[in-house]
């Protein structure tokens, strides 16, 4: 009797370390690919990189071009993306409800939200590049907002379902009609978890590569053509870490510190907000 | 009320109605975009394959040639290096989420909880092209010089196991590709843990912790019974990303088209063979080919993922029928 109490007991306290061993297990990469990053990146710094555009091997450059590319195209994606994104969000939240349709775009949503973005950047080349005849910075744009609509999508109709009820029926007992309440009363007490939602959207898309390559491709030289290949951070980082150069590799390594630092920045920022928003209902 | 005035009133609500149905339309139309998107992805991933697939037939598949030159292309050896890569990743990721999780869920004070939560997200808010770069110049070095070799003097000579293990340590292939993908899952996978371990009823706990459970007795026989299928859903979201993870792998697993056993040797993935070779595909059969990858990619990882979506569908509903 008292042996299997002492087994029990040990069974358990062992256990109970694994799952802290794990916990330890899993951090550490994450400091570790921070640590590499950091000290890799703050070596590769200095002020080139934002006056300079990417440089043929041997020759000194930046990143100017690959930096202005990657805001503009995320900033455009956004532009696209968010609109589309919460009035998607509002029919499911307010209008759908339990409906099949709600429920199949639901699903599909959920489908599309982990699906390989790789599939994205494919689906906008046949339906973009092909017809334009070359590789573009709009259709860049395009692949990205795709990306995000279904992250936008969702946090909106969670944040409108967290919006009490009452609220809503107060307005129409005043005589307001529904899109006048959804707009005055239902966005403005989920604003803040909204704009969380669209903030991580855009973490998400900061970083894509995979679906740049076949829309938006890259650009050695300075171009804010949307029409025309736009150079980014992301595919300049691949190309330049793929290949056999060592100061293309310390660029890469400057691009890759940018990219962290604000995709973490970004992704800080939305969960504090989201913490803040869910704790207001 | 006068004439007059309920004429006004009767115009204001007409244009108000007329406002009504524009925005529901409008919001209706930008729900339905989603399904447009999901057509769209099907219908121009079949019509840029289709070529490849009238070719090759269900022998795309099966067959392990791919061949730019003489126009060969068979999808086995991306497949193959896809699932296996992944089922190295789940390896990995699912005890170690599951430990995180319950880490967090049961054992960790509360104070601890929030924060270490909060840095395993983040693992997820990495770009994977940071993923790639560490893995390819920190991480692959590390263990080709010491992971490796130690590796292929435990296992390399065992009956079972040796073949998974031969050839030079590279630090780049199948096993490098798996173990990045494993990381990369880890917080996906234990997000979801945590959520579905949370819904256990707390007098369910209790009454085990009553009748003199240990921790992990209730962890075992309580909580993971209770919600297994939404554990399970879990996981099946973590293998639909890492089926089509690119970046990360297309840096580490070696691209190269060979069947190999050994887990060392270099190979490709689907989501790599796109990366790497469809901005110099030669010739229409071989982008038809690659689209046709694409197809098949994309219906490995809807199907897994749908899986997982009804699995925690299913715990969903069971939980609200209860309360």
């Amino acid at each position: 009797m008292d042996l299997r109490y002492l087994r029990r007991r040990t069974v358990n306290i062992v256990n109970l370390t694994g799952s802290l061993l794990a916990t330890g297990f899993g951090l550490i990469w994450l400091f570790w690919i921070l640590w590499t990053t950091l000290s890799y990146g703050v070596a590769a710094f200095d002020w080139n990189l934002f006056h300079l555009d990417t440089p043929a091997p041997g020759a000194t450059g930046g990143l100017a071009n690959a930096i202005v590319g990657s805001l503009i195209m995320v900033g455009l994606a956004t532009v696209i993306g968010t609109p589309v994104g919460i009035l998607a969000g509002t029919y499911l939240a307010e209008y759908g409800g339990r409906s099949w349709v709600a429920g199949t775009i639901r699903f599909i949503n959920d489908i599309l939200l982990s699906a390989p973005s790789i599939i994205i950047g494919l689906f906008v080349y046949e339906m973009v590049v092909i017809h334009m005849g070359h590789f573009s910075a709009l259709a860049g744009a395009i692949a990205l907002a795709i990306i995000m609509l279904p992250v936008v999508i969702r946090t909106t109709e969670e944040m409108l379902r967290l919006v009490p009820n009452p609220l809503r029926e107060a307005a129409l007992a005043l005589g307001a009609p529904r899109w006048k309440m959804i707009s005055l009363v239902a966005y403005r007490a989920a604003l803040s978890g909204i704009l969380t939602g669209v903030l991580l959207a855009v973490a998400r898309i900061a970083g894509e590569t995979a679906p740049l390559l076949f829309t938006a491709l890259s650009n050695q030289f300075w171009s804010t053509d949307l029409l025309q290949p736009m150079a980014n951070l992301p595919v300049v980082i691949f190309q330049f870490a793929m290949s056999p150069y060592p100061e293309w590799h310390t660029l890469a390594w400057a691009g890759s510190l940018l990219i962290t630092l604000s995709v973490l920045a970004l992704s800080i920022l939305a969960r504090t907000l989201l913490r803040k928003a869910r704790l207001e209902h | 009320m006068n004439i007059a005035h309920s004429h006004i009133s009767d115009a204001i609500s007409g244009r108000q109605r007329l406002m009504d149905r524009f925005f529901q339309a409008l919001t209706t139309g930008s729900a339905w975009l989603v399904l447009v998107i999901l057509g769209g992805i099907i219908v121009s991933l079949f019509a840029g394959g289709w070529q490849a697939l009238v070719a090759f037939g269900p022998g795309f598949l099966v067959n392990d040639d791919w061949n730019p030159v003489t126009e060969q292309f068979g999808a086995l050896v991306p497949i193959y290096g896809t699932l296996v890569s992944s089922l190295i990743a789940l390896l990995i990721a699912v005890p170690i989420s599951f430990g995180i999780a319950v880490f967090l869920t049961e054992v960790a004070p509360g104070w601890m909880r929030r924060p270490i939560g909060t840095a395993v997200e983040l693992l997820a808010a990495i770009p994977s092209i940071i993923y790639g770069m560490w893995g390819l110049f920190v991480f692959a070095p590390v263990l080709s010089n010491h992971v490796q070799p130690w590796l292929q003097a435990q296992f390399g000579d065992s009956a079972l196991v040796g073949a998974l293990f031969q050839g030079a340590p590279l630090g780049i292939g199948m096993l490098p590709a798996g173990i990045i993908l494993g990381i990369m899952i880890i917080p996906f996978i234990t997000a979801l843990m945590r959520d579905v371990f949370l819904t256990t009823p707390k007098f369910l706990k209790e009454s085990a912790y009553g009748v003199g459970a240990t921790q992990w007795e209730v962890i075992w026989n309580v909580v993971l019974p209770y919600t297994r299928v939404g554990a399970v859903g879990g996981i099946f979201l973590g293998l639909g990303r890492a089926l089509g993870e690119t970046m990360a792998v297309t840096f580490v697993i070696g691209n190269t088209h060979r069947l190999s056993a050994s887990l060392f040797e270099p190979g490709n993935s689907i989501a790599s063979t796109l990366a790497n070779e469809f901005n110099e595909a030669v010739g229409d059969m071989h982008t038809s080919a690659l689209i046709a990858l694409g197809l098949v990619l994309f219906m490995i990882t809807f199907i897994v993922l749908a899986l997982a979506k009804l699995l925690l569908l299913g715990l969903e509903s069971r939980d609200s029928a209860k309360s």
